[in-house]
C-alpha cells in the first residue's frame, strides 16, 4: 500500500482514538483555561499590560498544553506495544508520523482556537488585523510545537522520567517557533502598522517546512530498537 | 529459510543472547524452550526483526533484509488499542496489509478472522472491556490476518482458558499444515512438542542442546530439580 494511503488510515485511526479519548482534551482545555487564569492574575488589573501580554500567555500557556497533548498521544501507541505491531505490519514509518503529527496539529490548533476567546476576555484583547489572521498563527504555531513534539514524544515516552524529558528536549528546541508565533500574535492583537505580521508568520512557516521534513525522515530511524 | 550466526543481543551491562546460531528449515514447527531468563523472549523477537542483534547476523529467506510483509509475531506485548474494537482493529490492518499477489490464497475476511478464533460476539466492543485471554485470541486472529510465512509465537499458551489453550493446538497444527514456518517459545513443552518437529533448549542466553521436539519432554524432566 501507498505511503499516502496508509497516511490516510492511519489518520483516520488517530482521529478516531482522539474522540474515544476526548475527556483528556477536555482536561488540557481546562489546564489550559487555568493557566490564563493564573497568569492574568500575576499580571493585575492593569488592561494595557494585560492587553501587551496577551499574546505572550497565550503561547505559554499552548506550549505546557502542547507536552500533556503530546505525551497522551505517544502513550497509546507505546502503551501494549501498538506501535511496534504497526511497524512490523509493515507501515511505512513516514506514513506513521504524518499521521500522527497531522492529527496532533489538529488537536493542538482546536485547543488554541479555543483558548482565543478566552484570552479576550481574560486579557480584554482583540484581534486589531482580523480574527482569521490570529486564528492563522495559532494553527501555524501549533504544527511548529507538533513537528519536534511528535518525535520527542515517542522518543521519551520509552524513557524514564519520559514526562519531565519532553519539555527539557522540546522547549530549547522550539524557541524560533515561539519568538515567531508570540510576535506574529502580538502584532495581529495590538495592531500592524508597520506590517511585520507577514515576516514573524515567515519565521513560523520556515520552522515548520524545515521541521515536518526533517522529523519526517527521522521518524522511521526511531522505531528501528 | 531462516538462518542466524552468531547472535549476540546486550541489554545494558546484562547479556541476554551469547553466539546463538541456529538454522530453520521451512515449513517446519520449532519449540524454543527454557527457564525464564533464558533468551528465548530475546531471540523470538531479534529473529522477527522486532530488535536488531548487537552481534551476528540473520538471514531471512535467504536475504539480510527482513521481509517484514512476511514475518508475523505473538509478542507478550499484544499490540492492540485499548480504545478500538477487535473489528475495527482488523479492518485497520486489512487497509494498511499489501495487496494479496496473483495466485496466492486470498486473506481470510475480518468476520471470518474473529469466527476463527471466538470472538464474533464481542466484535464491537472496545479492547479495553476484554479479558486478558480474549486480548489473546484477537492477537491470533491479527497473526493469521498475515498470512505470513514465517510466524513467531511467544508464549501462545499463556492467558488462555483450556478452550483457547485449545484453539492454540489447532492453529498449530493448521500453520503446520499450510506448511507454514513456525517458531514457538514455551514452558508448555510437553503440549507444545505433540505439533513441533524441532526443539531448541536455551539457557543463559546460549543454545545447548538441539534436537527433535518428541525428545524435549524427558530433557525437561531431567532438568527438574529433586
Amino acid at each position: 500500500m501507498e505511503p499516502i494511503a496508509q497516511c490516510f488510515t492511519l489518520a483516520r485511526k488517530e482521529l478516531l482514538l482522539q474522540w474515544r479519548t476526548r475527556a483528556r482534551f477536555g482536561s488540557v482545555l481546562v489546564f489550559g483555561v487555568t493557566a490564563l487564569l493564573i497568569f492574568s492574575f500575576a499580571v493585575g488589573p492593569d488592561s494595557t499590560a494585560l492587553k501587551a501580554h496577551a499574546s505572550g500567555y497565550l503561547w505559554l500557556a499552548l506550549l505546557l498544553m502542547s507536552t500533556l497533548s503530546l505525551q497522551e498521544s505517544a502513550r497509546l501507541d507505546v502503551q501494549n506495544g501498538a506501535l511496534e505491531a504497526l511497524v512490523l505490519l509493515p507501515v511505512d514509518g513516514r506514513a506513521l508520523y504524518y499521521a500522527k503529527a497531522l492529527v496532533n496539529t489538529i488537536t493542538l490548533g482546536t485547543l488554541g482556537t479555543l483558548l482565543v476567546p478566552i484570552v479576550a476576555v481574560l486579557y480584554d484583547a482583540s484581534a486589531k488585523e482580523g480574527v482569521g489572521l490570529l486564528v492563522l498563527s495559532v494553527w501555524l504555531g501549533a504544527a511548529a510545537l507538533v513537528a519536534p513534539g511528535t518525535l520527542y514524544a515517542v522518543l521519551t515516552s520509552r524513557a524514564r522520567a519520559g514526562d519531565v524529558m519532553l519539555p527539557l528536549l522540546l522547549f530549547p528546541l522550539v524557541v524560533p517557533a515561539l519568538l515567531g508565533s508570540v510576535k506574529a500574535t502580538e502584532v495581529i492583537m495590538l495592531g500592524d502598522p508597520m506590517g511585520r505580521v507577514y515576516s514573524w508568520l515567515g519565521l513560523v512557516i520556515a520552522f515548520d517546512a524545515i521541521y515536518w521534513s526533517l522529523c519526517g525522515l527521522l521518524y522511521p530511524l526511531l522505531l528501528e530498537d | 529459510m531462516l538462518t542466524a550466526r552468531d547472535l549476540c543481543k546486550r541489554h545494558g551491562a546484562f547479556w541476554a543472547l551469547r553466539s546463538v546460531t541456529i538454522d530453520i528449515v521451512g515449513g517446519t514447527t520449532t519449540m524454543l524452550f527454557g527457564d525464564n531468563g533464558a533468551g528465548k523472549t530475546t531471540l523470538v523477537r531479534l529473529l522477527a526483526s522486532a530488535a536488531s542483534p548487537t552481534g551476528g547476523s540473520i538471514s531471512w529467506f535467504g536475504s539480510a533484509e527482513p521481509a517484514r510483509a512476511r514475518i508475523a509475531m505473538l509478542s507478550h506485548a499484544d499490540g492492540h488499542y485499548d480504545d478500538l474494537s477487535a473489528m475495527e482493529h482488523l479492518n485497520m490492518a486489512e487497509s494498511l496489509l499489501p495487496r494479496v499477489g496473483p495466485g496466492a490464497p486470498p486473506r481470510r475476511s475480518p468476520a471470518q478472522l474473529l469466527e476463527d478464533v471466538g470472538l464474533s460476539a464481542r466484535s464491537g466492543s472496545l479492547v479495553r472491556t476484554y479479558s486478558a485471554g480474549m486480548r489473546k485470541r484477537l492477537a491470533f486472529a491479527r497473526l493469521l490476518q498475515k498470512n505470513a510465512d514465517l510466524i513467531l509465537l511467544d508464549e501462545p499458551y499463556s492467558a488462555l482458558d483450556p478452550n483457547g489453550a485449545l484453539l492454540v493446538d489447532r492453529l498449530l497444527g493448521e500453520l503446520h499444515s499450510l506448511g507454514r514456518t513456525v517458531i514457538v517459545s514455551t514452558h508448555q513443552v510437553e503440549r507444545t512438542a505433540k505439533h513441533a518437529d524441532n526443539a531448541i533448549h536455551l539457557s543463559g542466553g546460549r543454545v545447548i542442546w538441539t534436537g527433535l521436539a518428541s525428545d524435549a519432554p524427558a530433557r525437561v524432566v531431567a532438568a527438574e530439580p529433586g
